[in-house]
């Protein structure tokens, strides 16, 4: 027993700000005082306030110590561990009130969250099995394999009204049902994990903090359609991800929750993991499976679909990582329970990856149907600097940009769709006044680009084509007619295309056309870029007033192309100027200004 | 000038022969082994040049063109060597729109190599990548396994600085 633990933040956000010299140095000199006996120090999955790492939570008081430095940790360990004082200077300043300290879950960023696909990320150890197991993990599939038919998990999944959490947002019971209905010697049940869309890392974070979670998920669906064997896709670019679920799959393993006669019900199930190797379209559970299979991860047609013929040929069911990790604890607390979280149609909660032009950047979990103002204003604290908000972009390369307008709007599945973005899986890049739309729909078509696997013509071509009209644009060479050209090529792009990565691509394109079409226009009129982000449309100009002529800009000059001698105001040539903003940055007076 | 590197003659050693066909003989009776195959040869060699996707094909008796067209669909898989410090700088869209473009840019002029070359001395090589997952750190790049957040273009000279 210990008196006091330490959760460090293990996750890879806070790994890479440092926190496994903060472990360390924790150690060393927790031992220095004394204290290994009395307090123990546990490496943790993610927190979800990334932008405040590394992190660390001293229980049992939970005082949440942000940005922590090594220099630091003596007198955390000196005066809260030892003499039982909070450094408060240390504290996130948001847990400091004049009244005292203020508990975790009170702060904006962790209030109005809800945790279930989360809700170990952060508390227990990962690499410990009995930690999930203290925390009720392994109950559920212990109540599917001894209470349950098949029929009746499936049952409960259905009337939870649980959907992918991957993008499409297909009903997870369904998909069980028709893998069930087939019969085959051999099924599989697969675990995509191998989450492309840049900017979310929901799945990371599950992986890296609750992997028994998944596991235990992908169990209960072995049951439910009849498959003894699973396989979890990850990309090999989270290597604490993968270590993690080797750990957890052996551990598992060594307990007998996976392998031979779980519980002595005569189920068996093993589970593998498979690593990607850098392809975004193996996200696509056609190209996934293909992937499995040691080919080229190119889609194919379907019908067939997976739960017909699958991996190997086989009846397969492919679920997201954040879709596994909900399945236990609503088997545990009963499909009402889940059911009465959310929309009417979108069930439950949603874990979203704030990032880009937001003070609070992590992951948070909020019930369906949380406005866009509350998870932008209140729990991600708003735009920095002062700057005024211009569009949220979700569902990555595939989906759209949510503008001001639509502010108010209930997230969930269908609203999403309706505004012409989609729900993706979940990532939520806030973008200020100074990103230009015209710029955000070439950095994604540029993606699609470099990721479409070329099997269909209307892919590999048309998003081809659609970049080369983007780039035009934004160099304020394109006329009118490449505009419509461009909209007529994003229609026949989604009718005509293969698989999703396709039939999505020109998603970024549609919705800044439908919501920010002035920037576009003003680009091909005007050839003006109104958030001065497109550099061939942009000139650096000095304003005679301001300059003192102190020629620190001439000076940092790249090209020497300012012109003008000592008090007198400089001026820019033009002709010699490469926009490279060094002049702005150094300028003193704010004289330089681009337009 | 700095230029790529694209004509390294191959120089696998017969260690690294050896662990390679210990790998080959470990997965090659499991299902669907090659792909996994694949991705150790890449960490023995560094790399997957043609001499490599060679033996892979004798030993597994599976043709060169599947191998070939696996090494060149996944990004993942080099047939180029890469330098001693791997630069990989993340364009995911949280990283973009904090400016890592601008980071990129500053590497390509500090280092006189592009997406996907390696320096002349074999100390460098340049990649982009799609989100490491650190984004709250954003924009970020990665020499190695070592991460780097929170850049402004003004850091790289120093950051390189120290693996010279």
């Amino acid at each position: 027993m210990y008196r006091s633990h330490v959760l460090v933040c293990g996750g890879t956000g806070c790994t890479s700000s440092g926190s496994q010299q903060i472990m360390e140095t924790l150690k060393v000199e927790i031992e220095k005082a004394g204290l290994q006996d009395e307090v123990s120090v546990v490496q943790t999955g993610c927190h979800g306030l990334c932008a405040l790492g590394p992190i660390m939570i001293v229980y049992p008081d939970a005082s949440f110590y942000s940005m922590v430095k090594v220099e630091d940790i003596p007198e955390i360990v000196q005066e809260h561990l030892l003499k039982g004082r909070v450094v408060t200077r240390l504290l996130y300043d948001e847990t400091v009130t004049p009244s005292g300290v203020k508990a975790l879950i009170d702060t904006d960023f962790y209030k109005k969250q809800h945790r279930i696909a989360l809700r170990n990320c952060g508390i227990i150890n990962p690499e410990v099995i009995d930690e999930y197991i203290g925390t009720g993990g392994y109950e559920a599939l212990g109540k599917v394999l001894t209470e349950m038919t098949p029929d009746d998990v499936i049952q409960c999944l259905l009337d939870s009204g649980l959907r992918g959490r991957g993008g499409a947002g297909f009903p997870t019971g369904l998909k069980w049902k028709f893998a069930k209905q087939n019969d085959a010697d051999q099924k599989y049940v697969c675990c995509n994990a191998d989450e492309g869309d840049p900017g979310a890392f929901m799945d990371r974070s599950v992986l890296e903090g609750d992997p028994h979670a998944v596991l235990e998920a992908m169990a209960i669906a072995g049951y439910a359609i009849g498959a003894t064997q699973g396989y979890i896709y990850v990309r090999a670019e989270y290597p604490i991800a993968v270590q993690r679920l080797k750990i957890a799959i052996d551990q598992a393993r060594e307990y007998g929750l996976l392998g031979k006669d779980i519980f002595g019900t005569g189920f068996d199930f093993d589970i593998d993991i498979r690593l990607g190797a850098g392809a975004f379209v193996c996200g696509e559970e056609t190209a996934l499976m293909t992937s499995i299979e040691s080919n080229r991860g190119e889609p194919r047609p379907r019908p067939p679909f997976p739960a017909v013929k699958g991996l190997f040929g086989k009846p397969t069911i492919l679920n997201n990582v954040e879709t596994y990790a909900n399945i236990p604890q609503i088997i545990l607390n009963g499909a009402e329970w889940f059911a009465s979280m959310g929309t009417e149609k979108s069930k439950g909660t949603k874990v979203f990856a704030l990032g880009g032009k937001i003070n609070n950047t992590g992951l948070v979990e909020i019930p369906m149907g949380t406005t866009l103002r509350e998870v932008i204003e209140e729990i991600g604290g708003g735009i920095p600097g002062g700057k005024k908000f211009k569009a949220a972009q979700t569902g990555g390369p595939s989906g759209g940009c949510i503008p001001a307008e639509h502010f108010d709007i209930p997230i969930d599945y269908d609203n999403l769709l309706s505004i012409g973005s989609m729900m993706g899986s979940g990532g939520l890049i806030v973008m200020d006044e100074t990103d230009c739309m015209v710029d955000i729909a070439k950095f994604f078509l540029e993606f699609t680009v470099e990721e479409s696997c070329g099997k269909c013509t209307p892919c590999r071509i048309g998003t081809r084509r659609m970049l080369e009209i983007l780039t035009k644009i934004t160099k304020g060479q394109a006329t009118m007619e490449d505009l419509d050209k461009l909209e007529e090529l994003c229609y026949y792009i989604k009718d005509n295309s293969l698989c999703g990565l396709g039939q999505t691509a020109p998603n970024p394109v549609l919705s800044t056309l439908r919501f920010f079409r002035d920037e576009y226009e003003a680009h091909i009129k005007e050839k003006r870029c109104p958030a001065g982000v497109c550099k061939a449309l942009l000139s650096y100009h000095i304003d005679p007033d301001k300059c003192k002529g102190c020629t620190l800009c001439a000076r940092n000059c790249p090209n020497n192309a300012i012109i003008g001698s000592v008090k007198n105001p400089h001026i820019i040539d033009a002709d010699k100027c490469i926009k490279c903003g060094a002049c702005m940055e150094k300028c003193k007076f704010g004289a330089i200004y681009k337009q | 000038m700095a230029c790529k590197k694209d004509s390294v003659p191959f120089g696998g050693t017969p260690e690294q022969e050896l662990a390679l066909k210990k790998v080959i003989a470990e997965l090659k009776d499991t299902k669907s082994p090659l792909m996994p195959i694949m991705q150790q040869a890449q960490e023995i060699y560094g790399y997957l040049p043609i001499e490599v996707q060679t033996m892979i094909s004798d030993e597994m008796d599976i043709p060169l063109e599947k191998i070939y067209g696996i090494a060149t669909f996944y990004s993942m898989f080099s047939l180029q060597p890469k330098g001693k410090y791997q630069i990989s700088v993340c364009l995911g869209t949280a990283c973009y729109v904090k400016g890592s473009g601008t980071i990129f840019s500053k590497l390509e002029e500090l280092l006189g190599i592009t997406n996907g070359e390696c320096t002349p001395d074999g100390r460098f090589s340049l990649d982009s990548c799609r989100c490491v997952g650190a984004c709250g750190l954003a924009p970020v790049m990665m020499i190695n396994d070592e991460v780097y957040g929170r850049l402004v273009p003004e850091d790289i000279p120093g950051i390189l600085a120290k693996y010279k």
